[in-house]
């Protein structure tokens, strides 16, 4: 879902005006832009460029450094498969392919239809449950390659319920 | 402070770094990344490269020289066995994510990490892992930027974030993934690149080179149907030679003319003659607002990458540079025209070349407004000093052998006043000259403006003409461009008129000049020749100059008439982009 300039909300540039200076705040204003867009598309790092009064070059520098950015948008349900040392020995790059299958996008993408992204992640925490897998914060535990056709069906069924955003 | 490098003992300043203290000692540490240049205070010290490990005694670790600021009593040791290794594995490590087509690459003996991997003997690479891979950026007609060179020195950064305020370069992406590259992955036409090769003249490997124009200009020559007209730009004269043994700042005019006669042009001509005609419209411009309540400041317009910067940085005050086309514009306009009707050669005939010492004017020569026709533009194809030199010596001519020759008629003579457009300061001083002798109606007393000379950032003059004080500035760096903007933006600054050239020197420290490796004193040494050609030329003023008095009695009346603006001025856009 792309951003135009004039999509970016208000509530960054109160943000930006609420802080007491305009040096060294280029990481909480990104991690507010994305909390706002959920993502960091290109027109909104411009303009925290042009209100920090940074160059361009450098926002897109941060961003592409932290894994925890990202720039392009996330699906109405983000799984998340852990490939942390747990979950990755008890093969989760097995799981992690049948995602990709499944939902026809590899990782770090988001399906054609807005409804799942998909990303592998370290550790979630939950190594007594590996393989692990998250879904919109949900966990699954022990999850096997034949599963993932159960959860992908358990949120197209979701999807298509009240779904406001993606009516047009 | 006092420390103690190789059992040598030294004091010096508080904030020193250990490779400061060694440059004085006489300590050679081998660099790669660091470079400075004080006199115009950039300074890259990111110690990226870590080839100048030392050994510091207390310290477990090797610390590096160039980024570690020196304490009290400390005992560094440049050349133990581990220091001396630990350098070696470090380029052994660059070779081994490195192209290896050195002996087709354009920096060829000309390249830092070449040079020191042969300076540490280095004969085999031992880490032979994956080689990162990224796509060459071609978009631009000044530039090419080939990531899988890079070193991540991020000299490019420094020069274009601190001198230039442009901010194109950051270092994007992580790990191996890690370039030193516009926002957004944008091909480097996309951004508000000045394109003034600054990048590329602090590259330390082929990561950032010049665009090469070579070929179209052989092509040219070997054609007989064509008629091939080139022009030299100032500067180039003054450090052409670095490239053909000749020593820093030694003029060599007459054999570049007798080198380009002998490699085909049909015609040898000076951008000097164009340079006059510059300032007789400049100053024509300047007269003409400072009488008639016209804007003031007028900003010259003779640099690409001050031009563009402008353009991008403050489209708000576009209307204050002069109208004027750069100098080489200028000819190639006047040499498809008043030459080509002189000659009686067709104009699509003509191939006009510039060389320049500049990459910028690479870009300028395709601007749409600088064309006439569909794409056709008055200068054909611009190469670089350094281009220049690569053709001299692939065409095989003795070039110290050759005799002095001197430019074709009709558009080859020059007053000292054009000479000096090469040196930041020259352009203001020159326009300064005419604009005196038009407004007193006698010539100037002294025709040289030493206070708008010299290295400093910004250099001012006032100076009394007709009864008036003229307020003058003249400023090289675009950092100190947008300094200026910004006062005359707020109402600040009060000047009649401002010279700006991008790069450090102004021309002489062009991006297309032999690499000046990080030292001004190269580039200082250029501008005194430019000064001493003045000097030596009995016509130190442009409306002395009789070729360019002949040009407007037989086809542009007077400086501003409409047929010199039609031919002469031209235009500027506002532009956007990151």
């Amino acid at each position: 879902m792309p951003l135009d300039a004039s999509a970016i909300s208000p509530e960054l540039d109160i943000f930006i005006d609420s802080l007491d200076s305009r040096d060294g705040v280029l990481m909480p204003v990104l991690h507010k832009a994305q909390e706002l867009y959920g993502y960091l598309p290109v027109t909104v790092q411009n303009h925290i460029a042009e209100r920090l009064k940074i160059p361009a070059a450098k926002v897109f520098g941060v961003v592409t450094f932290y894994s925890f950015f990202c720039t392009a948008p996330k699906g109405k349900f983000k799984v998340s498969v852990c490939m942390g040392t747990a979950c990755f020995v008890r093969d989760a790059q097995a799981v992690l392919e049948r995602f990709k299958s499944q939902l026809g996008i590899g990782a770090g993408e988001v399906s054609g239809d807005m409804m799942f992204s998909l990303d592998a992640l370290r550790c979630v925490g939950a190594c007594g449950l590996a393989p692990v897998v998250s879904v919109n914060g949900k966990v699954y535990g022990r999850v096997a390659p034949d599963d993932v056709e159960g959860i992908v069906e358990e949120y197209l069924v979701k999807g298509g319920q009240n779904d406001e955003r993606h009516k047009d | 402070m006092k420390l103690t490098i190789n059992n040598s003992e030294i004091t010096v300043e508080n904030g020193a770094t250990i490779l400061d203290a060694a440059r004085i000692l006489g300590v050679y540490i081998p660099t790669l990344c660091h470079f400075e240049m004080p006199e115009v205070g950039v300074v890259n010290r990111t110690g990226t490269c870590r080839v100048c490990m030392v050994d510091v005694e207390g310290r477990h670790n090797l610390l590096p020289a160039c980024s570690t600021v020196i304490t009290d009593g400390m005992v560094v040791r440049t050349n133990t066995p581990r220091a001396v290794k630990s350098r070696r594995t470090m380029v052994e490590l660059f070779l081994s994510n490195h192209p290896k087509d050195c002996l087709v690459c354009e920096r060829n003996q000309n390249c830092e990490l070449q040079s020191l991997a042969c300076e540490l003997g280095i004969r085999e690479v031992k880490y032979n892992g994956e080689r990162m891979k990224f796509k060459k950026d071609t978009s631009s007609f000044s530039l090419i930027r080939d990531p899988e060179k890079c070193v991540l020195c991020r000299r490019c950064e420094t020069m274009c974030n601190d001198f230039q305020t442009v901010g194109v370069y950051s270092a994007i992406h992580r790990g191996f993934s890690t370039t030193i590259g516009p926002a957004f992955d944008l091909p480097i036409i996309d951004t508000c690149c000045t394109f003034c090769g600054q990048c590329v003249s602090v590259c330390p490997t082929g990561a950032l080179t010049q665009a090469d124009n070579t070929a179209e200009v052989w092509t040219a020559l070997y054609d007989k149907d064509r008629f091939t007209v080139v022009q030299t730009a100032p500067a180039v004269r003054a450090a052409l030679g670095e490239e053909l043994g000749y020593k820093i700042g030694d003029d060599v005019t007459g054999k570049m003319v007798a080198a380009l006669r002998r490699m085909g042009f049909d015609r040898v001509f000076d951008t000097n003659f164009a340079a006059d005609l510059t300032v007789m419209e400049e100053a024509a411009e300047f007269i003409e607002r400072l009488q008639n309540g016209g804007k003031l400041p007028i900003l010259t317009s003779c640099c690409p990458a001050w031009v563009k910067f402008i353009e991008h940085q403050f489209p708000e005050l576009l209307d204050i540079p002069s109208s004027c086309k750069s100098p080489h514009e200028m000819f190639g306009a006047v040499a498809k025209t008043y030459l080509a009707e002189k000659l009686g050669i067709d104009r699509q005939k003509i191939t006009v070349v510039s060389v320049m010492p500049c990459l910028a004017k690479k870009y300028e020569a395709a601007r749409p407004e600088l064309m006439y026709g569909e794409d056709r533009g008055y200068v054909d194809c611009v190469i670089s000093t350094r281009e220049l030199a690569r053709m001299i010596r692939e065409s095989g001519i003795g070039f110290q052998s050759l005799p002095d020759e001197a430019f074709d008629g009709v558009m080859g003579e020059s007053s000292g006043a054009a000479v000096i457009f090469g040196v930041s300061g020259g352009v203001i001083e020159a326009v300064l000259r005419t604009a005196g002798f038009l407004l007193t109606g006698e010539p100037l007393q002294d025709v040289e403006f030493h206070e708008l000379r010299g290295i400093r950032g910004i250099r001012e003059a006032s100076v009394n003409i007709a009864g008036r004080d003229i307020k003058i500035a003249a400023a090289h760096g675009l950092h100190n461009a947008r300094r200026l903007l910004e006062d005359i933006r707020d109402g600040k600054a009060l000047y009649h008129a401002i010279e700006i050239m991008a790069c450090p020197g102004g021309c002489v420290g062009g991006g297309g000049q032999p690499y000046y490796r990080n030292d001004l004193s190269v580039v200082r040494r250029r501008g005194e020749t430019l000064y001493e050609c003045d000097r030596k030329n009995p016509r130190r003023c442009a409306h002395e100059n009789l070729e360019v008095k002949r040009l407007y009695d037989e086809m542009l009346e007077k400086p501003g008439s409409h047929k010199a603006h039609e031919l002469l001025h031209t235009k500027f856009t506002k532009r956007t982009g990151y």
